[in-house]
């Protein structure tokens, strides 16, 4: 589903992204865990070209994406993203996020995308929340109305940057359960997360990052078990 | 009415006969009518061109951005008189533009050099996430400025656009370098066949005071209803 071969990025003179290869199979739900700094977001982001790497290549759902091209928002509607501080459109109230897609891209009519917008906010248990506007609901909800807003385009692949990282404890089990519930159905999700019960329970891989570079992936068992590399050893027992 | 000429100082006598205020105060209506007329159409002129220019002003394509940039700082970096004089006699061998049209051209293009950098700052000002999101959902760039930046930025330009819109009023009053029958003019040409520029001048300034104290108040309103829009449940 996604195939990245020889991935490097520099901010200046900084490689934050070192030769990354890395692939992700239909339905595979990959986690990746990291010191802050060590390039998660921005693997994340050159996935959909919110970053546009320098090198290397990237094939989404067998089709090989130009960086410079002039159709990457075609790619983008393929895949869904949700970030880290939610970016829900304050100006809009959870109904007009959660189908702005629909009607603005893909030109649904207004009824029938309200009608898939109900399903998607009944299936995040936020139905009756429909016509508040962000400003007036909590973190984790406002996170899983990016994940509506997300799944309404319908994507194929589901990229999370850290989406429980900004909310109080007792808000990230909500996201949590949504999110397992997606991987369930079969999305192809890669997750950066440090929630280390999601990711032995709902990850078939585990990638763990340092400076721009893959230093080991696995089953959750082998990483969080049976680390192999010192590094994720150190990392690990700092934050386990 | 009368009022006699008082003594407020041993020596002086109160040089000025109110009396003529109330008595010319209508007469200025109709060039008020003209002061607020040239200001707005000046100010729709300016806001096209300034969210235009601003546009261009934000792209990262030189060829777009260098006759923006070119625009705002030969407008803001000459006074409005000699603007309004360029276009009203400058160019009456290339064009004749009569003085009406001219004033509003001048009001137009010199408040669109402020408001494109008005606007330019609360787009650049409205938070990368919200870009980002709206590009992770498959818009163009054109289609998230228009749907998701472009709200957001318009309601932060609100407070700074009152102000320039004050501004705006206030130097209309320039127009009367090239005839306009504005307030101005008005209080000017009176002042000097009556011989009581004060009193005139006087008269004027009540005018422009009633329109900005209005136009503040519009713009008050504005924004509270626009900061409300933001936490309705
Ligand atoms: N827009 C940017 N400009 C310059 N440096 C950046 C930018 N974004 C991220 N970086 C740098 O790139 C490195 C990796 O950042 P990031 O991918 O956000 O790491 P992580 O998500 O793992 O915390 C960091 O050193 C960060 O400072
Ligand atoms: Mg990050």
């Amino acid at each position: 589903m996604i195939e990245i071969k020889k991935l490097s990025k520099w901010y200046g003179k900084l490689q934050v992204l070192k030769d990354i290869n890395l692939s992700v199979a239909e339905k595979e739900v990959v986690v990746i865990i990291g010191a802050s700094g060590s390039g998660k977001s921005t693997l994340l982001r050159c996935i959909n070209f919110l970053e546009k790497p320098q090198k290397g290549s990237i094939t989404i759902d067998g089709t090989l994406i130009d960086p410079k091209g002039k159709n990457l928002h075609l790619i983008r509607q393929e895949v869904g993203m949700v970030f880290q501080h939610f970016n829900l459109f304050p100006h809009k109230t959870v109904m007009g996020n959660v189908i702005e897609g629909l009607t603005q891209v893909k030109k649904v009519p207004f009824e029938e995308a309200e009608k898939e917008g109900k399903l998607l906010l009944e299936k995040v248990g936020l139905l009756d929340k429909a016509d508040s506007y962000p400003s007036v609901i909590s973190g984790g909800q406002k996170q899983r109305v990016a994940i509506a807003r997300a799944l309404a385009m319908n994507p194929k692949i589901m990229l999370f940057d850290e989406p429980t990282s900004a909310l109080d404890p007792e808000l990230v089990g909500g996201v949590l359960e949504v999110m397992q519930e997606l991987a369930k159905e079969g999305m192809t999700m890669v997750v950066v997360t440090h929630e280390m019960g999601f990711a032995k329970e709902v990850a078939d891989r585990v990638i763990y990052m340092d400076e721009g570079v893959i230093i080991e992936e696995g089953t959750p068992e082998d990483i969080f078990d049976n680390p192999k590399q010192e590094r994720t050893k150190e990392f690990l027992s700092q934050i386990l | 009415m009368i009022i006699h000429t008082t003594t407020f100082l041993s020596g002086f006598e109160f040089p000025w006969d109110m009396s003529l205020i109330p008595e010319y105060f209508p007469v200025f209506y109709k060039p008020a009518l003209m002061t607020l007329q040239i200001t707005t159409f000046g100010i729709l002129m300016g806001l096209i061109l300034g969210l235009f220019a601003a546009l261009l002003r934000i792209s990262k394509f030189k060829i777009l951005s260098a006759p923006a940039r070119a625009y705002i700082w030969a407008i803001r970096g000459t006074p409005l008189l000699l603007q309004l004089l360029f276009i009203y006699f400058g160019l009456v061998n290339v064009v004749d533009i009569p003085r009406i049209p001219a004033a509003i051209i001048a009001l137009g293009i010199h408040n669109g050099a402020y408001i494109a950098e008005i606007f330019r700052g609360s787009i650049l000002a409205v938070d990368r996430g919200q870009r980002e999101a709206a590009y992770s959902l498959g818009m163009t760039p054109w289609l998230a400025m228009k749907r998701i930046i472009l709200p957001q930025a318009f309601k932060r330009s609100v407070p700074p656009l009152g102000n320039q819109f004050i501004i705006a009023l206030k130097d209309s009053s320039l127009a009367s370098a090239a005839s306009v029958p504005e307030l101005l003019l008005q209080a000017r040409q009176l002042g000097s066949s009556t011989f009581s520029y004060m009193e005139m001048l006087f008269i004027a300034g009540i005018y422009y005071l009633i329109m900005t104290t209005a136009l503040t108040f519009m713009v008050g309103r504005l924004e509270k209803r626009l900061s409300i829009s933001d936490h309705r449940v």
